[in-house]
């Protein structure tokens, strides 16, 4: 009976990009003057839990990959082995590595080896007794495929030699030997001149009157005539690899005529020792001859495809997310159900209450039927809110990343920095964490490259050799508040002026408030650095920090104190299931503005009115000259044209600019549930979404910053017609 | 749905006729009788007011509230160019559902009164004459007669999904050539 095992991927590709995070922290916490066994432990199991998983999945790469860096971990977790810095930036490596594997075999993709083979061969090489080859080779994407335990070698005889000794209770974990052998023996079948020998060894076979019937005490020595890779023998041997003893040998690499006068292997069920014996000479060699010669052309490369990537990144991680937004699940605790289960429960006897009362009612039970629908209304809300939970995750799922990105940064940078992150704990919905963790990682890039001094401008400044990065998330009102601080030289307001001139962005004498000039940083194309590193500074980045914050209706705010350090806020709302919006009334229709974006609303006197080419009015609104648009123009409803005088005025903001929108009534502030209009029909320019109201008809919700765009393409057609 | 797909729900659900015989919904418009298939119907509603939206084509009417979904209404008359009439108490929406690329897809039109269901063999369907060159005929899969009276069969696949743009372009190449002819006559 075969079952289909391709139903559960989706739960290992789960468990082991949770395995993997794990290793990752667990490595970064490692102390190495000191290293905890329990820490060196976890990392172990969740190595091997992958490799298992892998291989009962069929994902051969995988698990072929974690077995290398499994064996390393088992010596080091021995006590065999030391551990080193270099291990730990090798396994760093090897995680993301696997990372990059498991995102390929989850799309459904060919993973590309490359990388695992190049890390697959270090290992095998400090196994071997090798040091850590020089770092140069890391990011040599050239294909050295050929090292790798393939069947190169053509003199002598095609096969393998196995010696297989297992643990005295193989027997009682399940494990039989004879059904080894006997795929084994389908492995030899095919093919002529093929076939499979198994020598058994009898030495440790104790006195009958001492022989347990459960133990197994014999070890055999297995010779396989067949032209097959080692990996489909290793793929026999997975389940016992850990407790046996299995040594792999080519048939041309080893002398027959030893077989005879072999010796047993002392074995125990505590030591796993595996050995590939597989010209690990000859593939140091060539490793260390590849470095010297691929630095200058991979260099080259390197430089060129980060100029196209910052080209296509965009659409590329568009693509990417698309792919795995596909089938994505989410985990929920338990107590978030049973408290769903709860609610569900006086729903349904709220309902039935009123029903009984809906059944018999006069007027002289109206009393109970408003405490009934009053009850009804609060089990409502509560419901709504704890749904809205089950999307909820903490934080600390955004910020994980971020201590692996310090240390490798910091580390480029020679900087030295303390990563503090509070709030962990916070929720937010899925989809915003998703799409918040990109600009995070830009303004923690942005904070350490820009940010933070050197050690020694630091020091002379009497501050603290370490830099400090502080995340810290935490509610305010309907929404989430994230911050990234640093306790740096805070923005250089001379340096973004000076800059903003040379750019043409500002005019030279004109006079900014500190914050217009930290506005200027989100600007499309400005950076301050001096110098573009492949850290930052070539000015993508903070505008598309703002534009991605803005598509989740967030805002960005900066605050800088000079020589104390700046402070980057993010304001999210919460989910972006659930809109606060104000309803207003244009025509005989009903539209919705998002309440984030609206400034104020204001009555129109002529005094504040001025008209500038003909049709074209603005308003003066205090120290602003505000250009007002009317939905009635921009959306063709039909209707008398009014009088701007005396008209209702909702002053919004979008991206930056601030404009006045004529509408006819307010009508009143409420929460509204987004539901798509592209689903059934298209995207609508200046919509955002629709809504459907109390009444059960449709609103439409729209979307100030395509209004803003749209109210200056019209500025530039009237321009154009104009000329 | 592909047209293979179609024609196997079809075969799955006429047990009654021969093995190609399909049932279509045919619809009043203009005194024209006009048929879709009726696994592509979803519901038949009355016409209640829409929510407008805004720089659409004159033919999509709005957006309705269809038991939490926002469905958008399209008046076929207008979209065939036919001549507007009022909507009365009467007015019939049929609410259409189609797969497609991007999964699926529900829109409602606005006919005259819906009519019969027929079951209407594939092999007594004729193509449209190819001398009407309209942008309309794309809609018409073909042509079928049945009782002495011609019944109009349209591919809703395309009604529904076909590209605004793509309409909008070609309407403007007619317009232009258009206005060519009549500068030739001059």
């Amino acid at each position: 009976m075969s079952i289909d095992l391709s139903q559960f991927h989706q739960v290992f590709f789960e468990e082991s990009f949770e395995g993997l995070d794990i290793m990752e922290s667990s490595l970064l916490a490692l102390d190495l003057t000191e290293v905890d066994a329990e820490t060196i432990n976890t990392i172990f199991r969740a190595a091997h839990s992958i490799k298992g998983g892998a291989g009962t999945f069929g994902f051969m790469q995988v698990s072929g990959f974690t077995h290398v860096v499994e064996t390393l971990l088992d010596e080091i977790r021995a006590g065999d082995r030391g551990i080193e810095q270099d291990h730990v930036d090798l396994f760093l490596q090897c995680v993301d590595c696997l990372r990059g594997l498991m995102s390929d075999l989850q799309a459904g993709s060919e993973p590309d080896m490359t990388q695992a083979d190049d890390l697959k061969s270090k290992f095998e090489a400090i196994l071997a007794g090798g040091e850590v080859v020089a770092e140069s080779a890391i990011d040599t994407q050239t294909g050295n495929q050929d090292i790798s335990d393939g069947s190169t070698d053509d003199s002598g005889e095609k096969g393998w030699k196995i010696e297989f000794i297992p643990c005295e209770d193989v027997l009682c974990t399940g494990n039989e030997p004879y059904r080894m052998f006997r795929e084994l023996q389908e492995l030899a079948e095919e093919g002529e001149g093929n076939g499979l020998e198994v020598i058994p060894h009898l030495e440790r076979l104790p006195e009958l009157s001492s022989m347990h019937p459960e133990m197994c005490y014999i070890s055999w020595t297995i010779i396989v005539r067949a032209d097959i890779e080692l990996s489909e023998i290793e793929e026999i041997f997975e389940w016992v690899v850990d407790d046996c003893d299995i040594r792999y040998q080519r048939l041309s690499e080893c002398d027959l005529s030893t077989l005879e006068t072999h010796q047993a292997v002392e074995s125990s069920a505590e030591v796993t020792d595996i050995v590939v014996i597989d010209n690990a000479d000859t593939e140091q060699e060539e490793i260390n001859t590849v470095p010297l010669k691929t630095p200058v052309i991979s260099e080259k490369i390197e430089k060129a495809l980060e100029e196209s990537a910052v080209k296509i990144a965009p659409k590329v991680e568009k693509k990417a997310v698309t792919k795995a937004a596909e089938n994505t699940s989410i985990r929920v605790s338990i107590d978030k159900i049973d408290g769903l289960i709860n609610m569900v429960g006086e729903l349904v006897i709220t309902q039935s209450m009123l029903g009984q009362l809906g059944q018999e009612f006069d007027v002289s039970r109206l009393q109970s039927l408003q405490e009934g629908l009053s009850q009804l209304e609060q089990n409502t809300r509560e419901l709504q809110e704890s749904v809205m939970k089950i999307r909820m995750l903490p934080i600390s799922f955004a910020f994980s990343r971020f201590p692996r990105l310090v240390r490798d940064l910091s580390k480029q940078l020679d900087k030295e920095v303390e990563l503090v992150m509070l709030g962990e704990n916070t929720e937010l919905d899925k989809t915003v964490m998703e799409k918040i963790g990109d600009p995070l990682v830009h303004l923690v890039r942005n904070s350490l490259d820009h940010g933070l001094e050197s050690v020694q401008e630091r020091t002379d400044n009497g501050k603290s050799r370490a830099g400090t990065i502080t995340l810290n998330a935490y509610h305010h009102g309907g929404n989430i508040v994230i911050e990234v601080k640093d306790d740096g030289a805070g923005l250089n307001k001379e340096r973004i002026r000076k800059k903003a001139i040379e750019k043409g962005i500002i005019a030279e004498d004109e006079h900014l408030t500190d914050s217009q000039v930290y506005d200027l940083i989100f600007q499309a194309g400005f950076s301050t650095a001096d110098v573009v590193s492949d850290v930052s500074g070539r000015g993508v980045g903070m505008d598309v920090v703002r534009r991605n914050i803005a598509e989740l209706n967030g805002s960005i705010d900066v605050s800088s104190k000079d020589g104390e350090g700046s402070t980057f806020s993010i304001r999210l709302p919460l989910t972006l299931a659930i809109l606060d919006g104000q309803l207003v009334r244009v025509g005989e229709e009903v539209y919705i503005f998002p309440l984030v974006s609206i400034v104020e609303s204001i009555q129109l006197e002529k005094s504040m009115l001025n008209n500038i080419t003909g049709n074209q009015f603005v308003m003066q609104l205090r120290n602003e000259y505000v250009p007002i648009v009317s939905l009635q123009d921009i959306f063709n409803i039909d209707g008398e044209k009014k009088d701007l005088e005396g008209a209702m005025l909702v002053v919004v903001e979008g991206d930056t600019e601030k404009v006045g929108i004529v509408v006819d009534e307010l009508l009143g502030q409420q929460q509204v549930v987004i539901k798509s209009l592209e689903q059934n029909y298209e995207k609508v320019d200046s919509i955002s979404g629709a809504t459907i109201l109390g009444d059960g008809t449709v609103a439409l919700i729209v979307d100030i910053s395509g209004l803003n765009n749209k109210s200056s393409e019209n500025k530039s057609e009237d321009q154009t017609q104009a000329a | 749905m592909t047209n293979a797909a179609r024609q196997k729900n079809n075969d799955a659900v006429s047990g009654t006729g021969s093995d190609d015989e399909q049932q279509y919904l045919t619809f009043i418009m203009a005194g024209e009788e006009y048929g879709v298939d009726i696994l592509a119907v979803q519901e038949i509603r009355g016409w209640e007011a829409t929510t407008v939206i805004p720089n659409a084509p004159e033919y999509i009417k709005g957006v309705i509230n269809l038991r939490g979904t926002i469905v958008p209404i399209m008046d076929l008359r207008s979209r065939f160019s036919l001549e507007r009439v009022e909507y009365s108490p009467v007015t019939v929406v049929i609410i259409l559902k189609v797969e497609t690329e991007r999964g699926e897809r529900v829109m409602g039109i606005v006919v005259d009164a819906v009519s019969d269901v027929h079951s209407i063999s594939d092999s007594d369907t004729r193509n449209s004459p190819e001398l009407i060159e309209d942008l309309n005929t794309e809609f018409i899969r073909s042509l079928v007669s049945v009782d002495d009276n011609m019944i109009i069969l349209l591919d809703v696949q395309r009604l529904l999904t076909i590209d605004r743009q793509v309409i909008d372009q070609a309407v403007d190449v007619v317009a232009d050539t258009d206005n060519d002819k009549e500068k030739d006559k001059e």
